[in-house]
């Protein structure tokens, strides 16, 4: 049951457990975090989940694959070094205390 | 009217949850009332036809988990659907009795599979793929079955076909018009869709006649193929759908394939809104009458109404954009194929990745993208800008589509 930490792009913070197993996107969504739209429902075919993960974590995150990598330059906000697809981030009990940045816009 | 009355939304499926989202992310959260035809809380319809489908330990995914609405200070009707709607006392009945008064009114009732009238409407081995509730029952019937058929190769019934087969299923699929995807997409890429999933062990049937069925008690054992009878074990209906307008109809709200609404998505009452799969619309700029079954409108559509709902109606003139994953093809359209089009091919870096892109008369106007995600975004924004690269230039595979934005 990681405890997640969302740094939204007006800088305020919202924390959470969210459940093992399930993407972070899913696990944001669930919640309602403003700013993570979602929008093909997981299927990275939107790039409207894009997060900047906090750069004590992104490596310990497996490196995205193609698609993500594709997807990832074209989001709406420019991508940085640490940007990732949250739907394409499994959570398990190894990213317990991640902390991710929203991005100021989606679309 | 009175503006600061109840929102009352019909319907839970995209339109209804992104709205739901919408009017909270606007802190109107605590006037709605969701009326939700099913017992789920609103969920993610796409991966139903394909990941769903596969593993049954996954479970449906919700938009929203349940404290959410509560927070918003959304008011949820589950497994309750409306029934009537009183436009002059502004009040909508639902099933169970109850009556609630609107201020406004929004209709996001979807969309119903399509069915065959000479087909009884229940039989134990025949299922369709709209609800959650149908993707469990078709998750255990594919669970059960080595030989699927699946009536229409349209995107939904292609999606099934190609799941069905990474199960290790025998798949036949049945279409009859002489192409797949004959209204959506362009014949050169229907041409791959097909060979690809031939290539993969599906046996599909162009051009065929589908006629008698032969039942026996609550099953279909068979039908008949161009004349020549074909065995059943497990028949999938891809056959399309239908706007669902029962409700808008007995209301005398004007309907003509879908609720017609206005470009604010006003209904032929100004009280009424509708959106999504069951709106008929007029295309930003033509005025011709779309009504489009996709995750992108009911999303965008969500936003439109928000905008009419405060006051400040913004015609709605979003991009249309889809994607389909059959198998290893992930397909991603970004604007309407043109009847009238020329069409380019941009190659990708493997035969299995490429785009074709349509022109008509030296605008760009839609380019289908097969395993190739980068030029899917890159046309969404040339698309959005209005920017028409020349053919040559748009197809030179060493420059990045994305370098014409």
């Amino acid at each position: 049951m990681p405890d997640l930490t969302f740094i939204l792009a007006d800088g305020s913070e919202l924390g959470f457990e969210a459940h093992e197993g399930v993407s972070l996107m899913r696990a944001a969504t669930g919640y309602g975090v403003p700013g993570i739209v979602a929008e093909c429902g997981g299927a990275a075919a939107c790039a409207t989940c894009h997060v900047y993960i906090d750069a004590n974590w992104a490596e310990r995150l497996p490196a995205p694959l193609s698609d993500e990598s594709a997807m990832l330059e074209c989001t709406a906000a420019d991508r940085g070094p640490t940007s990732r697809l949250s739907c394409q981030i499994r959570l398990d009990a190894s990213l317990q205390g991640l902390v991710v940045r929203v991005p100021d816009r989606q679309y | 009217m009175n503006d600061n009355g109840p929102i009352v939304i019909v319907g839970g499926g995209h339109a209804g949850a992104q709205l739901c989202n919408a009017l909270a992310g606007a802190g109107l959260g605590a006037r709605v009332h969701l009326v939700c035809d099913e017992a789920e809380l609103p969920y993610q319809r796409p991966p139903l036809s394909k990941a769903f489908l596969k593993d049954a330990q996954q479970a449906v995914q919700l938009h929203r988990a349940e404290p959410w609405y509560a927070e918003a200070g959304i008011t949820l009707h589950r497994a309750d659907p409306a029934v009537a709607i009183d436009r002059t006392a502004h009040t909508v009945q639902l099933r169970s009795g109850a009556v609630l008064p609107y201020a406004h009114l929004v209709l996001a009732t979807g969309a119903v599979a399509r069915t065959l009238p000479t087909l009884p409407a229940v039989l134990a081995n025949v299922a369709a793929l709209r609800s959650a509730a149908d993707a469990l029952r078709l998750r255990s019937l594919l669970d059960a079955a080595r030989h699927v058929t699946v009536l229409g190769g349209g995107f939904i019934g292609l999606e099934i076909a190609a799941t069905a087969r990474a199960l290790g299923k025998q798949v036949t699929v049945l279409e009859s018009a002489p192409r797949l995807l004959s209204r959506s997409v362009s014949p050169e890429l229907a041409e791959h869709v097909l060979a690809t999933h031939r290539a993969n062990g599906i046996d599909l049937r162009l051009g065929v006649k589908v006629g008698d069925f032969v039942i026996d008690g609550d099953r279909l054992v068979s039908l008949s193929v161009d004349g020549q009878p074909h065995a059943v074990e497990l028949l999938v209906m891809g056959i399309g759908a239908a706007p669902q307008m029962q409700l808008a109809q007995d209301a005398g709200l004007a309907c003509e394939n879908g609720i017609v609404v206005d470009e604010a998505l006003r209904t032929s009452d100004p009280a009424i809104l509708a959106l999504g799969d069951c709106a008929s619309f007029p295309e930003h700029g033509s005025g011709r009458r779309l009504r489009l079954e996709s995750v992108q409108n009911a999303n965008d559509q969500a936003r439109s109404a928000l905008a009419t709902l405060t006051g400040q109606p913004d015609p709605y003139r979003a991009l249309p954009w889809f994607w389909s994953e059959q198998g290893s093809l992930r397909l991603q359209m970004a604007g309407l194929m043109p009847a009238d089009g020329v069409r380019h091919r941009r190659a990708g870096a493997t035969p299995a990745s490429f785009s074709i892109l349509h022109y008509v008369g030296d605008r760009l106007a839609c380019v289908e993208s097969v395993n190739a995600p980068l030029d899917h975004m890159a046309a969404r924004k040339l698309l959005e800008t209005g920017k028409s690269p020349a053919p040559a230039e748009a197809c030179d595979p060493a420059v990045p589509l994305k370098s014409w934005i």
